[in-house]
């Protein structure tokens, strides 16, 4: 992968992060005030609220420049809610490495961006989540059309052993927050 | 020690402690995970093959290499719009593909396409009977509700090598489409939850959407058990994995359930966790790398749009029949499903419910069983004695199906008709089917010839031989004058010994009273 294709695929996964996200922080302000914060990320619904997604151009969250035009309160909320338990939560689950503040900010940056569709009255609205929705699914005829390139398969794989790639011994987890080498711990 | 509503009591092993020990009522769902009967896989072209050379089966898509995408396939549709019509679905005519995330070595990936938010089919039924008390005399019928049937990506395979420490991943079998079959917990014990999978295989090989062999992997089963008091709320759940036959299906369940119970009577908890069945010995044991509660994070599939099924009223005109998969036009082909086969067998020929049960269930024994009572007089009625004692019996002890039987459906029905004809008697039958059994390639009447095992026609033989047993056999025929009846049977059993079981037992019985009387 290219070095532009490569920021260009962690900025997509940032971004469906901060879906994730949102769909956390929805739940938290309908949850009222006093449960935002402790929102836990695990009781997030998989459902992403009545909200029509405006897609999004693979843009870095820097660029983005101008007001936020949210009230404080949700300002506020929104600092709560990208807490460090979130961040090594997220960390553990996506493999991702925040690596320093300026990380972090960018996801802040994501998250407060995306808030700003909150603006708009979405009531009653099917959700979008794909600009494909009006397109026709294609169905594939049940031929055998591909396969048997075991050896090119394989030249991408650093060890291999008799035609099988070679994994570690199952997972291995990320190691808890005091044990790892990373920024977060000093937040 | 746990209430079971189709054995209809509290199986306590200790009636007189019941006051001590209040009753446990256990939860079993399931999620069944059958491999879809087609040429290739869900979203790639790559073929599917069990027991190919590793990674040979495997295209850039199923590989998860960059710039690929997935293209749905088809039969796989079909397979599963025929499977939830079969158990009572309603088939969503817009359903979704979702990405599920998680990190293993076989998924290539990181993510899984599955349907998680609208998936193809919703709120089925499945009904199943099976015996209460071990006798097949009483059979009961139960039903499990489905919540849902989805089409999702399959992985690849993962062989540990603990010796070198590593893990080497095959991927021949990702991207295979798989239906998981969601069923809520209606079932209480091992052996419904066998019972249910077991109707489940049935259908799905009548339909051909799968072969559902548990043995290839083709049919998986999780089973999600947990025990609570009646009228309390239900307990924690384990989830059970890594069980590979329908017997141990049921011991897998049952132990869980016993193992919950003891636990909890010991004062401790049911933790939330995913066990293994251990085959060896008989028990469920914790699954390593699980690492607390799995958060998926589950998004909408971006690659693919809604998948569309249409129905008769709603399909659109001038379109490419290609593109189209009408839920109507599969609902019309769908072939008679193992119940109505049963009912159709029992009113056809007469037989029991719980003889039809056999035949159905075991492969090939149905056919076998309408052959020959298409090629006999004998009543179908005599014939299932036959096929389910005899026949069923010596194909279990050999570990054959019907199909590979030594003795084929013309042969028996040949014998069949010796036997219904009167000319030999039901012991010479035995006989004649045990020599038949060697395979040695002779007919009925050619055994029955070599051991001259036909009946004597010729009454007056049969007379002098009874004469004689009466003359031999002083005390008993005494015996029977004096009003003891039932000793005409061991005159009868002493005459067939010396016809060499060629005299019909009723005739002897007549000639012998006839004699007796004078």
């Amino acid at each position: 992968m290219t070095p532009r294709n490569r920021f260009r695929w962690r900025v997509m996964r940032v971004l469906a992060l901060c879906r994730w996200l949102r769909g956390g922080t929805v739940r938290a302000l309908r949850l009222g005030a006093a449960a935002a914060s402790s929102a836990p990320p695990s009781q997030v619904r998989q459902r992403l609220g009545p909200c029509r997604a405006v897609p999004c151009r693979a843009v870095p969250c820097h660029a983005i420049r101008g007001g936020n035009g949210l009230s404080s309160p949700v300002c506020a909320l929104l600092q709560d809610s990208v807490t460090v338990e979130v961040l090594d939560h997220l960390e553990r689950l996506a493999l991702v490495d925040f690596r320093d503040a300026e990380g972090v900010e960018r996801l802040r940056e994501a998250v407060r961006f995306a808030e700003r569709l909150r603006e708009v009255n979405t009531e009653g609205i099917e959700p979008l989540d794909s600009v494909l929705e009006d397109r026709c699914l294609y169905l594939r005829e049940d031929d055998v059309t591909e396969g048997n390139c075991t050896a090119e398969l394989l030249k991408n794989a650093r060890e291999k052993v008799e035609e099988y790639f070679v994994a570690p011994p199952g997972n291995i987890p990320l190691p808890e927050l005091e044990e790892r080498d990373t920024f977060l711990k000093g937040s | 020690m746990f209430s079971c509503q189709h054995s209809g009591f509290l199986c306590t092993t200790d009636h007189l402690n019941k006051v001590i020990l209040a009753p446990w009522v256990p939860v079993v769902g399931l999620e069944i995970h059958a491999q879809i009967t087609s040429n290739s896989k869900l979203f790639s072209g790559s073929q599917v093959q069990f027991a190919a050379p590793p990674n040979s089966l495997v295209s850039f898509f199923d590989a998860s290499l960059p710039g690929t995408l997935p293209v749905l396939n088809r039969r796989c549709v079909e397979a599963a719009v025929m499977t939830g019509l079969a158990l009572n679905c309603t088939i969503n005519k817009k359903s979704l593909f979702d990405r599920k995330h998680y990190f293993y070595a076989d998924l290539p990936a990181g993510y899984q396409i599955t349907q998680q938010r609208v998936p193809i089919a919703v709120n089925g039924s499945l009904s199943y009977s099976l015996c209460i008390d071990n006798k097949m005399s009483q059979m009961v019928t139960k039903t499990v509700r489905i919540k849902q049937i989805q089409l999702e990506q399959d992985s690849g395979k993962s062989l540990h090598d603990d010796a070198r420490s590593q893990t080497l991943v095959d991927l021949n079998r990702a991207g295979v489409g798989l239906m998981e079959v969601v069923m809520e917990p209606d079932m209480c014990c091992g052996e419904e939850a066998a019972a249910a999978v077991r109707e489940l295989q049935l259908i799905l090989q009548t339909l051909g959407s799968s072969q559902a062999i548990m043995a290839e992997g083709q049919l998986r089963v999780d089973a999600n058990v947990s025990v609570h008091h009646p009228g309390e709320p239900y307990g924690v759940r384990t989830e059970v994995k890594n069980i590979n036959s329908i017997r141990f299906l049921t011991k897998a369940v049952d132990y869980e359930i016993q193992r919950q119970i003891k636990e909890l009577e010991n004062g401790g908890t049911v933790v939330n966790e995913t066990r293994a069945f251990d085959s060896k010995l008989g028990c469920t044991v914790p699954m390593r790398d699980k690492e607390g509660k799995q958060d998926y994070r589950f998004m909408p599939e971006p690659n693919l749009p809604p998948l569309i099924l249409y129905d008769a009223k709603s399909l659109p005109a001038n379109v490419n029949h290609q593109q189209v998969v009408n839920i109507d036009w599969i609902h019309e082909r769908l072939p008679d499903l193992p119940s109505v086969k049963r009912a159709k067998l029992v009113e056809l020929y007469g037989i029991l419910p719980e003889h039809s049960f056999t035949l159905v269930n075991e492969d090939g024994l149905m056919e076998f069983f309408e052959d020959v009572v298409k090629r006999t007089q004998m009543k179908p009625k005599k014939v299932i004695g036959w096929i389910l004692s005899d026949l069923l019996s010596h194909l279990k002890q050999h570990s054959l199906t019907a199909n590979e039987s030594p003795i084929s459906s013309f042969l028996l029905a040949d014998l069949l008709n010796l036997l219904e004809n009167g000319d030999i008697s039901s012991s010479a039958a035995k006989q004649v089917f045990e020599e038949l059994w060697k395979g040695e390639g002779k007919t009925p009447l050619e055994i029955v010839k070599e051991k001259q095992l036909e009946l004597i026609q010729d009454q007056e033989e049969l007379e002098q031989i009874c004469q004689a047993v009466i003359d031999e056999r002083e005390k008993e025929v005494m015996a029977i004058k004096e009003g003891n009846k039932k000793v005409i049977n061991k005159l009868i059993g002493l005459v067939r010994k010396a016809t060499r079981g060629r005299a019909n037992p009723l005739l002897v019985k007549q000639i012998l009273e006839k004699k007796l009387s004078e």
